[in-house]
């Protein structure tokens, strides 16, 4: 019995990307994760010490300064440690900004909360082309 | 969301590459929160950082052809030609900001350096819809100014720029400009430090929600009063839109702060005592000080001669730097009222066109230092060196003792 459940979405950047789930309630500013491995490292941060690189990010919004966020996103991007795609719980200019000038897939109004039917773990797809999220409780292997 | 046909034709590449790439992303934006559709622009300002993020954005649309449509003022990265003289950096630092001076001028960007455009390089009329980014100078063309723009981000300016067009939605429109909360102040605000406090208290309570402020007893904030209260309540917060009441020109009077809608009882009341408790958790560091470093955001003219003042004759104490911040304008303004030369005789230097968050300033870190900016300490903790935060004339108490007690 396959446990996927399908949830619609809007798409923002379009594209497709897969991957475990990490799920950030507190809204982020790329500036403070590690370039190199893509490990947060704001203090006192929800997933302060987590990799986002290569995951699917479930993350409240975005923060911080005009200009940082979109230094934050240009780095993880050239060492290839972004997120393979990002769900937001609210959308916010600058945080969106920086997602379209590094062609990072994004989306927004799942048509539930995100924070309820993906937790950390869960294996996630994101088609932001067909508008679609789709998650795996527990993970892929759990099929 | 309407477009154009001439708007279609620039997505769909036919004046270019670096025309699509910028109508792209207003694109994205516009679509994203719902615009109806783009509004001309005749005013821009771009938070130029010289960190690659922002310059690859810039080189990307210049080389692929596109020039702005509204030449666009531009934030401070540093002055390359003098900062050499005192610091070493490295041949990459150094590269790159010449990459982002080159990119820069050949988008055709007004190259002033300075990042709080409203008080002069940059004044947007009441009411006019602008593409500002800076998150201090965002909240000041809106609150102090009544002028429209979202919290744009800098490649979402430098776009606005190129195509003269910025999407039709939040902050532009009345329903997003009113007072969400209201606050009571029953304080105090004799100097800029003491508005900037306050403005780091407000945008902890506020989010990125609109505060009405409403005083026991009116004041009369001036630029830089505005200019450090919006500065700090975009840092603790994400405040773009503030009103005072009886004081900013959206808010005549309560009613209107609220755009005829129910008033909400105050959520809480700031007096001194909040004041006070705010700048001790914020302030603990006591010590050696190597740097005192103002000017974030930029000093003005009047900011320099009020330094001077408090020196009194004075001088910065051997183990420590004296560095303002400042706009362009204001240092030449000195050097011809010969003010630069005579703060420099005390051990005091002030530079143009530089933002206290750069390369060159990092033989200073692992240091304590000392400002009177609590955004400038945010910024310079996270490259290594702690800032104690204090008004002005205990700054310069510290520089003449050489700490901080």
């Amino acid at each position: 019995m396959d446990n996927v459940k399908v949830y619609k979405c809007r798409s923002i950047v379009r594209g497709r990307g897969e991957g475990e789930a990490v799920v950030s309630k507190d809204a982020m500013c790329f500036y403070l994760t590690d370039p190199k491995t893509g490990t947060v490292i704001e203090r006192n941060h929800a997933i302060q010490g987590k990799s986002i690189a290569g995951k699917v990010l479930v993350v409240q919004s975005g923060k911080g300064s005009s200009v940082v966020q979109v230094d934050g996103f240009y780095q993880l991007w050239v060492k290839n440690n972004l997120p393979s795609a990002i769900i937001l719980g609210e959308a916010e200019p600058v945080i969106v900004s920086s997602a379209v000038i590094v062609g990072e897939t994004m989306v927004d109004r799942l048509e539930a909360d995100p924070f309820e039917v993906i937790e950390d773990g869960d294996y996630v797809e994101v088609d932001a082309d067909a508008q679609e999220v789709r998650v795996w409780k527990g993970g892929k292997a759990a099929k | 969301m309407f477009l154009t046909d001439e708007e279609k034709s620039i997505l769909d590449g036919e004046r270019g590459a670096g025309y699509q790439k910028a109508m792209e992303l207003i694109y994205a934006l516009g679509l994203t929160f719902d615009a109806e559709k783009l509004i001309p622009i005749k005013r821009a300002h771009v938070a130029l950082s010289g960190q690659e993020g922002d310059t690859y954005w810039c080189e990307l649309l210049v080389n692929g052809g596109a020039v702005c449509a509204v030449p666009p003022t531009t934030n401070p990265y540093w002055d390359t030609a003098y900062l050499t003289k005192f610091f070493d950096v490295t041949r990459e630092e150094l590269e790159l900001a010449e990459r982002t001076g080159d990119a820069y001028r050949r988008i055709g960007a007004k190259l002033t350096y300075h990042c709080a455009p409203g008080l002069g390089t940059n004044v947007p009329f009441f009411g006019e819809h602008v593409a500002f980014s800076e998150s201090s100078a965002t909240p000041y063309v809106n609150g102090a100014l009544g002028a429209r723009s979202n919290r744009e981000s800098s490649v979402s300016a430098l776009a606005a720029a190129v195509i003269g067009k910025t999407p039709l939605y939040g902050y532009h429109l009345d329903e997003c400009r009113r007072g969400d909360f209201l606050i009571d102040v029953d304080a105090d605000m004799p100097e800029c430090y003491d508005w900037g406090i306050l403005g780091h208290c407000v945008g902890k309570i506020a989010g990125s929600r609109n505060p009405v402020l409403r005083f026991k007893n009116t004041p009369r904030p001036g630029q830089e009063d505005f200019l450090y209260f919006g500065a700090e309540a975009a840092t603790s917060g994400a405040v773009a839109m503030y009103h005072m009441v009886g004081v900013t020109p959206e808010a005549p009077t309560l009613e209107a702060a609220f755009g005829g809608r129910k008033i909400p009882s105050a959520e809480c009341v700031i007096t001194n005592k909040e004041l006070k408790a705010e700048e001790d958790s914020l302030t603990p560091a006591t010590g050696e000080i190597n740097l005192v470093m103002l000017g974030c955001p930029h000093y003005t003219y009047n900011q320099l001669l009020e330094v001077e003042r408090l020196f009194a004759g004075r001088r910065v104490n051997g183990g420590t730097a004296f560095w303002i911040l400042a706009e362009a304008g204001a240092v030449e303004l000195a050097e011809r009222s010969h003010l630069r030369q005579r703060l420099e005789l005390l051990g005091v230097r002030m530079v143009g066109d530089t933002c206290i968050d750069e390369p060159c300033w990092k033989s200073f870190e692992g240091s304590l230092g000392v400002t009177d900016s609590p955004k400038c300490a945010y910024y310079r903790e996270r490259r290594g060196q702690p800032f104690a935060i204090r008004r002005l004339s205990v700054c310069v108490e510290a520089a003449v003792k050489g700490r901080l007690d």
